[in-house]
């Protein structure tokens, strides 16, 4: 389905990211781990082309991105809060986005209705702009909102920061149900090894921009990373 | 602490993709400043003459007195529209050892520098000069410009006080404009003599040097005043937690019938309906509206047919001008999401294309009643409408590509008053000044029906190339995307 081919990013020939070859099969869930700086979102803003390879190309579905534009269609994505337009309420928004990705009113909220539990009855029906919401609560709207209108690929970065417990575990049985039953190629980010392991089939690990452990998911993944994160000197650094 | 506090500013200022990227401007603005400081300095040094010239038979002193009352009016109504408290984010600050009240008086402090304090002393100075060489007392000049000064200090405090106090109203200048009109009724018809007793006020205190303590108290009271209500402003809660707004929704399904652009549509006017930054394009309507009645009225104008369309661009474009020029800047808070979104540019453009078209249809209808000070001003009104729509409403959309400064519809940053400056007045006028020479120039060789045709000609020009110029706009928007994204995503 995504397939990455030679692709760096530099500022200033100051390269932050590359990575010579990776494939991602239609269904997988992906999840990209590593420490700040490690180009886990200088990967998705590429791969949503928001900003420019410096060499190289990301093809999703067969379509180069930086070329066209006809991968939009069948791809969302929840990056950051600057997805969300603070000015509607969340159904607004909703709506908004199914009209873009060509769903009417009652077909959002028939996924909308989906999600009650999710949303914890904080969300719908609130009479409450987007920009007045908890961080929390934001998030959860932008992540269902990138569930509008059957995406073959869906790409969300940190998904689980700032969400209570009780949604991330919802959130892990959105995202495995998805890949499992649905078919749909999703791509998460992470900084919480335990929850990257519990949802996705294959972790890759970034480490200053280049990929160092490309693992399928089985009882010893995470002991494994644990052990990569806690052992190597390089990681623990802050960088950026 | 003030050291530390310029520093930060300095970096602010230098390393905003703002200041880099509008170097043009920047030097145009300069220009500009430089432009008041020459006609400042010469109506200093000039005014003492002309005055002897005109009455000889009164003191300069007390005739430019009487007019002070004028001066603080017009300083009044200037400052409210251009100048802006300076904006200073102040919540990383807050949790720091620094002191509440060491910000506020920085804040304040800094706005005593501001450039129109500092214009005024270009004309005050030099014509104290002046009075020492006719028979006025060293001392008593300088007693004079000292009053001056505290006089423009206390403008600019006041300023911030009104508006501070029309902050939260929506039409916010009505107060302001109902106490000047007030102020200036009462000395018109000689109710109250205001303008001759500031005169004498400011005579006296050339006269008894001590009553300058006056001016002085009340400079102090005005800056203790604005101390204490931005003081009470500095709590995180205040910034942090807006007053959650109950949602009107309006129905706006009427759009439908604008087809594919309709979620823009409804998108561009919550837009502008529910961040008080875009409200306040809306009611500067009501003041474009109102332009012409500067000028119409007074006989001096009836044969200035040349500005007629100056005035008629204004007031059926100020929408235009307004909104337009910050095209796609209001959508910079969530610009990644449109781009990464299923959107066609062109559609996205079209919704702000024709909300303008609609804006400028809108005031020629409000403004025909002009018919009413001669027939040539609606026809005039008219041609520039057609202008305003087949070519300024383009050039904003293509001039919206250059731009590269985020706008913060949320305004979370403290201090944020009206979020307009002086910048956005210039950049509009080119909009304004082209189409009136370019209508001059054949009004004087030809003939008015001329002038309004060249007019006219140009803007159906521009409706008729619409498709091709969009094509055009639409690819230049494609171009800089990246560069946008980068500058969008970047605070200040």
């Amino acid at each position: 389905m995504i397939h990455t081919e030679n692709l760096t990013k530099s500022y200033n020939g100051n390269t932050v990211l590359k990575i010579d070859e990776i494939h991602i099969p239609k269904g997988q869930s992906f999840g990209l781990v590593g420490n700040n700086g490690a180009g886990k979102t200088t990967y998705f803003s590429l791969l949503l082309d928001l900003i420019k390879p410096t060499t190289g190309s990301i093809t999703n579905n067969d379509i180069v991105v930086d070329q066209s534009e006809a991968w939009k269609p069948f791809t969302s994505s929840f990056i950051d809060e600057s997805f969300l337009i603070g000015y509607l309420t969340p159904e607004e928004y909703f709506y908004f986005i199914g009209d873009l990705r060509g769903q009417n009113k009652a077909d959002v909220d028939a996924l909308t209705a989906k999600f009650e539990d999710f949303f914890n009855g904080e969300i719908l029906g609130q009479k409450k702009y987007l920009r007045d919401l908890s961080k929390g609560n934001q998030k959860k709207a932008g992540i269902v909102a990138a569930l509008i209108g059957h995406p073959e690929v869906i790409i969300l970065d940190e998904p689980f920061a700032n969400l209570d417990p009780t949604t991330q575990i919802r959130l892990k049985q959105i995202i495995k149900d998805l890949a499992t039953t649905q078919g749909v190629t999703v791509l998460i980010s992470s900084h919480d090894l335990m929850h990257v392991t519990e949802v996705c089939e294959r972790i890759v690990v970034l480490e200053k921009g280049e990929i160092v452990k490309d693992l399928e998911t089985n009882p010893e993944t995470l002991k494994e990373l644990e052990s990569h994160f806690a052992g190597t000197p390089l990681a623990l650094q802050e960088e950026e | 602490m003030i050291k530390h506090f310029l520093n930060l500013e300095w970096k602010q200022y230098m390393r905003s993709s703002y200041w880099q990227k509008n170097l043009i401007l920047n030097i145009f603005i300069v220009f500009f400043a430089l432009y008041f400081v020459v006609i400042f300095l010469i109506l200093g040094f000039t005014l003492l003459p002309i005055l002897k010239d005109f009455y000889p038979n009164q003191e300069p002193l007390t005739l430019v007195n009487q007019y002070i009352f004028y001066y603080i009016i017009i300083d009044l109504f200037i400052r409210f529209f251009l100048q802006k408290l300076p904006v200073m984010s102040v919540k990383a600050l807050l949790t720091t050892p620094i002191k509440r009240s060491t910000i506020v008086h920085y804040v304040l402090g800094k706005s005593g520098v501001s450039f129109f304090n500092f214009l005024p002393l270009f004309a005050i100075i030099p014509f104290g000069i002046m009075l020492t060489t006719d028979g006025v007392s060293g001392s008593q000049a300088f007693v004079w410009v000292l009053t001056m000064v505290l006089l423009v200090l206390i403008i600019n405090y006041l300023n911030f006080i009104i508006e501070s106090l029309s902050e939260g109203s929506e039409l916010s200048f009505l107060p302001l404009i109902a106490v000047a009109a007030a102020l200036y009724g009462l000395d018109y018809f000689e109710i109250v003599p205001i303008t001759t007793l500031i005169g004498d006020a400011i005579l006296g205190i050339v006269h008894n040097p001590i009553l300058i303590l006056v001016p002085m108290l009340v400079l102090g009271l005005v800056y203790s005043y604005n101390f204490k209500i931005l003081k009470q402003k500095l709590f995180l809660d205040s910034s942090l937690k807006s007053k959650v707004t109950e949602v009107k929704v309006a129905d706006l399904s009427w759009t439908k019938r604008f087809g594919s652009i309709a979620p823009f549509m409804q998108l561009d006017l919550k837009l502008i309906w529910r961040n008080k930054r875009t409200k306040s394009s809306v009611f500067i309507m009501v003041i474009g509206l109102l332009y012409g009645l500067f000028f119409y009225p007074q006989p001096m104008y009836k044969d200035l047919v040349w500005i007629f369309p100056f005035i008629g661009i204004f007031v059926t474009g100020i929408f235009l001008i307004n909104f337009g020029q910050f095209i796609p800047a209001w959508d910079s808070g969530y610009y990644k999401l449109l781009m990464s979104q299923n959107i066609k540019y062109e559609q996205y453009l079209r919704s702000k294309f024709i909300l303008m078209v609609i804006s400028v249809g809108l005031m020629f209808v409000l403004s025909i009643p002009y018919v009413y000070f001669g027939y040539k001003i609606l026809i005039a009104h008219f041609a520039a409408a057609i202008y305003n729509i087949g070519v300024n409403s383009h050039v904003m959309l293509y001039g919206g590509s250059f731009n590269r400064k985020k706008i913060d519809l949320n305004q979370r940053a403290a201090f944020n008053y009206q979020g307009t400056g002086a910048v956005q007045w210039i950049i509009g006028l080119p909009l304004m000044i082209l189409p009136m020479l370019i209508f001059a120039l054949v009004n004087w060789l030809i003939g008015f029906m001329a002038g309004i045709g060249v007019l006219i000609g140009l803007g159906v020009l521009g409706i008729v190339f619409h498709k091709k110029l969009m094509k055009v706009i639409t690819q230049r928007y494609l171009n800089s995307k990246y560069k946008m994204i980068n500058a969008f995503s970047e605070d200040n």
